[in-house]
């Protein structure tokens, strides 16, 4: 492995297109399982979706609470899934991840994981998903490039109560900004509202938003713009020639 | 007559949609022969990627780092891509149409009666009775070759393409504007922009690989303002979101640039120097008002007046569009007023400042370039224009007159077919029985045509109609060029030969020519020669590829046209220092009133309908419905409605739902969901049959591109169990 390449995820640049998915299906040693997983957070209130992959913990609970000892961490701190001939299915390391990362594959009876494709990184080549991901939510290459280009700051130490999880894969978080950034609800009209979805349904209208509109009598003399010269509505035109 | 002989499931059983999990030769099937560098199939971004070829057949792929676009970036379509070549769909030789089905034929019998059918019609009908419909998948060669071939082997005037259903209205009103009709800008002016405006665009999802130039602007520091009906993943941490009702997109555009004007936001001595108009523009938008517009568009006037103040006054800026703004019967319109924002700042043809449209299809600007269209001739060259006919005519050495005039677009021979006056069809790599609107009337006019051929790799639903099948190539068993949304003419290597007695689309095309008794003009030894003429053609012309090779496409990792010469390097960057491609060099702004959709809603069909693209499907699903794997990532389609819509109605998530419209009806599960507006449904359209989404839409034309309103019409929602007439089978 080329140690100064490092991988970096950032959620927030997530399109949710499952590239990586597909991809990790891909790689060489997977053999059309995928390893990586990529879930909305809820998608009723939003598209945000979040893809996890291994954070190779520099001290794995998965390998620690193993009881079969199928689970090895190698020299370059890649945590591998477990090795065939121990795994006893237990699901023990399913259990106790942190993150979420290992899934009992109960067709083969083995946990497998994201091993940041270790038949391409151990080769110099970048891992599939961080290759193929087109937003950049998963990036793999070197610390400098993200500390020079990115607005978020990448760290990998997690604290969960009292425990401190320091891995091998980073992750971006929020830039320091001085105010929060807008929210696209906020842009919504009917958010809050009394909104009635129907309300330009009536009949006979042949274009109920936008025919009426002109002789509206209520609107305000000047367009809001501050410094606008307008005042009249003229009345809508009929539909243009060509 | 080109009716169905056996069920549509059975044609299913025997031809797909199946899907296919897994690669050629297994996942275990070692080193490969070669790897081929070559692109994507699918949208106008054309990835770089590498294929791995093992025994003549396509077994996986490779990321290409190399290639400079998406430096071995890939969307999930094209991470699957692969799977095609070697699919138990894939047809193997041609077919004639029988009573079980189809018969597989030889390519003698399948050959001469199609021409014996096409001779018979025209001698009967005339030559225009005959049509010939293409697409914008096919490489360039091959859309110049569609075009040679309706003119001078089947003298029809009736030659169009599925383009007609894309890139149009973008097209016709990139050459009112500006005289020319491509992208301003390559994209790597995209992170170089200060302010983005993304308008009708779902581009994470269509054009997922450049939502990384659009994350990078955003790094250095650039404003995004999305327009759409949905919060789309590209708008979901947009700095503004206008939330525009669908069919409202140029009064927008009008009272933006209302805003800009008041508050001095325009460039003055750009506009005087180098636009013609822009007074009419001026006077026309003064009545569209933020308060007027907000009642217009639904779009609040605090966020207008935002981004009219974030476009207005930024320092560097690139305008992007798509469908969402071009399929309406207004999209030619609603084009030129977004161009008027981008012409009235003055920030275009420098770096990080311009324009550019979302090309949905792979060779979306190269498949419109090259005459494959009822309006033009090579070299983008106007059909209409006696020095553009006579110098194609003499290129082609033909006398003038015998050069077909303007026939028909695809709409309208759909239209015409059904009107009984065309009479036979040949078509290639389009399935419009899923993509044209209204597709009970395409079916119906399908079955009345006297007989129709299909030249695919797969059998589509339009394709069961056929009398006759030519199993053809997929793009990985061919070669040629393709031109990239950003108007980048980029090398296809041929990977894989096609499989079984399948053939080259080309030579299929030469085949009937040479048949047609046209052997002099389409004697080609490769797609090569095919290049090397239709560059010839295109020299002098508005869309000029004379001073392009092969050699030179690959050594440049592409060239942009313009390329007039040989020592010329292409021009990845239009219209700098203000030079326009119209005659006097200026370019022209455009005073568009708003105006409604062709069919608004009313008290009988209150809600609004739009559709659309998700990003693991490509078009009308030909290919992608055969992938095992971007199958189950968006089985079938769901109607995306509003939870504030959904409790009006009684809806919950995942209940069956019909949506009719005046066209017609279908039944899917609800997906209620916070992303639209409350008073617009959404339903992605790659599906055929009862799952087709243009069982709904609105087959009326935009009077310029003639391309149809899929973005708007009007519908209405029920619970299915509560559907009139449904409580019998539910009880």
């Amino acid at each position: 492995m080329t140690s100064e390449l490092e991988f970096f995820l950032d959620p927030s640049r997530c399109i949710g297109c499952q590239a990586c998915v597909q991809a990790c299906a891909e790689c060489g040693t997977h053999r059309g399982h995928s390893m990586i997983h990529l879930d909305y957070v809820h998608r009723p209130t939003g598209v945000q979706t979040a893809p996890v992959v291994c954070m190779h913990c520099e001290d794995p609970t998965c390998a620690r609470v193993c009881p079969a000892d199928a689970i090895k961490q190698d020299d370059e701190g890649i945590v591998h899934s477990a090795a065939k001939p121990r795994c006893v299915a237990c699901s023990n390391c399913v259990l106790a991840c942190p993150f979420g990362v290992p899934k009992m594959k109960v067709e083969f009876d083995l946990m497998m994981k994201c091993d940041m494709c270790y038949d391409r990184t151990s080769v110099g080549k970048k891992p599939m998903c961080a290759t193929v991901c087109p937003s950049g939510a998963l990036y793999y290459g070197p610390r400098d490039y993200v500390e020079k280009f990115r607005r978020e700051t990448p760290v990998n130490e997690f604290r969960f109560g009292r425990e401190t999880v320091r891995t091998k894969v980073n992750m971006m978080t929020a830039p320091q900004m001085k105010a929060l950034p807008f929210d696209v609800l906020d842009f919504l009209p009917w958010e809050g509202q009394d909104f009635d979805p129907l309300s330009l349904a009536r009949a006979g209208a042949p274009d109920a938003a936008g025919s009426a509109v002109w002789d509206e009598e209520s609107l305000p003399s000047s367009c809001g713009s501050g410094n606008c010269a307008c005042k009249q509505q003229p009345e809508v035109e009929e539909a243009i020639a060509n | 007559m080109a009716t169905l002989t056996i069920t549509e499931s059975r044609y299913t059983e025997l031809y797909g949609p199946t899907p296919n999990y897994t690669p050629a030769g297994g996942w275990d099937s070692g080193e490969p022969d070669k790897l081929v560098k070559t692109h994507c199939c699918f949208c106008g971004v054309q990835c770089g990627i590498q294929l791995k070829v093992k025994d003549n057949k396509v077994i996986g792929f490779e990321p290409w780092e190399e290639f400079p676009v998406n430096q071995g970036k890939l969307c999930p379509k094209g991470v699957k891509r692969y799977m095609q070549n070697d699919h138990p769909d894939r047809l193997l030789t041609p077919l004639i149409r029988s009573a079980t089905g189809f018969d597989v034929a030889s390519w003698e019998k399948s050959l001469t009666k199609t021409v014996a059918a096409i001779q018979s019609i025209q001698a009967k009908h005339g030559k225009d009775s005959f049509a010939f419909l293409g697409g914008a998948s096919m490489t360039n060669e091959k859309a110049y070759l569609n075009g040679k071939f309706a003119r001078i082997a089947l003298q029809t005037a009736n030659i169009d393409y599925n383009g007609r259903l894309c890139m149009v209205s973008a097209g016709a009103a990139n050459r009112m504007a500006f005289g020319v009709d491509r992208a301003a800008n390559p994209w790597s002016d995209i992170p170089l922009a200060k302010v983005i405006i993304l308008t009708g665009t779902n581009l994470a999802e269509c054009f997922p690989i450049l939502t990384d130039y659009i994350w990078r602007a955003r790094d250095n520091g650039a404003k995004i303002i999305v327009i759409d009906p949905r919060i789309t993943p590209i708008a979901r941490t947009a700095d503004l979101f206008l939330p525009v009702r669908p069919g409202r997109d140029s009064a927008l555009a009008n009272c933006i640039l209302h805003v800009m004007i008041e508050r001095g936001w325009v460039d003055e001595k750009f506009i005087a120097e180098h636009t013609h108009d822009f007074d009419k523009v001026r006077e026309l938008v003064k009545k569209y008002t933020p308060p007027v517009t907000e009642k217009i568009t639904g779009v609040p006037a605090k966020s207008i007046l935002a981004a009219a103040e974030a476009w207005g006054t930024a320092e560097t800026s690139m305008l992007l569009h798509a469908r969402g703004i071009e399929h309406h019967t207004k999209g030619v319109e609603n084009v030129l007023t977004y161009i008027n924002l981008v012409l009235a700042s003055g920030r275009i043809g420098k770096p990080g400042c311009g324009y550019g449209t979302i090309t949905g299809q792979g060779n979306g600007q190269g498949g419109r370039e090259h005459g494959q269209r009822c309006n033009q001739l090579p070299g983008g060259r106007d059909i209409n224009k006696p020095e553009h006919r006579q110098f194609i005519a003499d290129f082609w050495k033909i006398p003038e007159p015998e050069l077909p005039k303007q026939g028909l677009t695809a709409c309208e021979i759909i239209d015409a077919i059904e009107r009984g006056e065309i009479k036979g069809l040949l078509s290639i790599s389009f399935n419009p029985l899923v993509s044209i609107p209204d597709s009970n009337r395409t079916r119906a006019a399908l079955d009345k045509l006297e007989f129709f051929a299909c030249i695919d790799p797969f059998l589509s639903e339009t394709a069961r109609h056929a009398d006759v099948v030519f199993a053809g190539s997929l793009q990985e068993e061919d070669e040629g060029t393709v031109t990239t949304g950003e108007g980048r003419c980029v090398r296809l290597r041929n990977s894989v030969s096609p499989p079984g007695n399948a053939r080259v689309d080309w030579q299929i095309i030469c085949d009937l020519a040479r048949r047609l008794g046209k052997a002099q003009w389409f004697s080609y030894g490769n797609a090569g020669e095919i290049f090397t003429e239709l560059t010839a053609a295109s020299k002098g012309g508005p869309i000029d590829y004379s001073g392009m090779t092969y050699e030179k496409i690959e050594q440049n990792m592409g060239v942009f046209w313009p390329c007039p010469a040989p020592e010329h390097p292409g021009t990845p960057r239009l219209f700098e220092g203000g030079k326009f491609h119209h005659p006097d060099g200026k370019a022209k702004f455009h005073a568009y009133e708003y105006r409604p959709p062709a069919e608004d809603v009313d008290a009988e069909f209150p809600i609004f309908f739009t559709s659309g693209r998700v990003v693991s499907q490509y078009l009308s699903g030909t290919q992608t419905r055969r992938i095992g794997s971007l199958v189950d990532q968006y089985p079938e389609p769901l109607c995306e409605l509003h939870p504030l819509l959904a409790a009006k109605l009684g809806i919950a998530d995942r209940d069956l739902l019909k949506v009719t419209t005046r066209r017609g009806e279908m039944t899917l599960p609800a997906q209620v969901v916070k992303s639209i507006r409350p008073d617009t449904i959404f339903i992605p359209y790659h599906w055929a049959g009862k799952k087709a989404a243009n069982q709904l839409t609105n087959r009326v034309l935009d009077p310029i591109s003639k391309i149809p309103e899929f973005k708007v019409c009007a519908c209405k929602v029920e619970k299915f169990a509560d559907a009139p007439g449904r409580n019998l089978i539910t009880k």
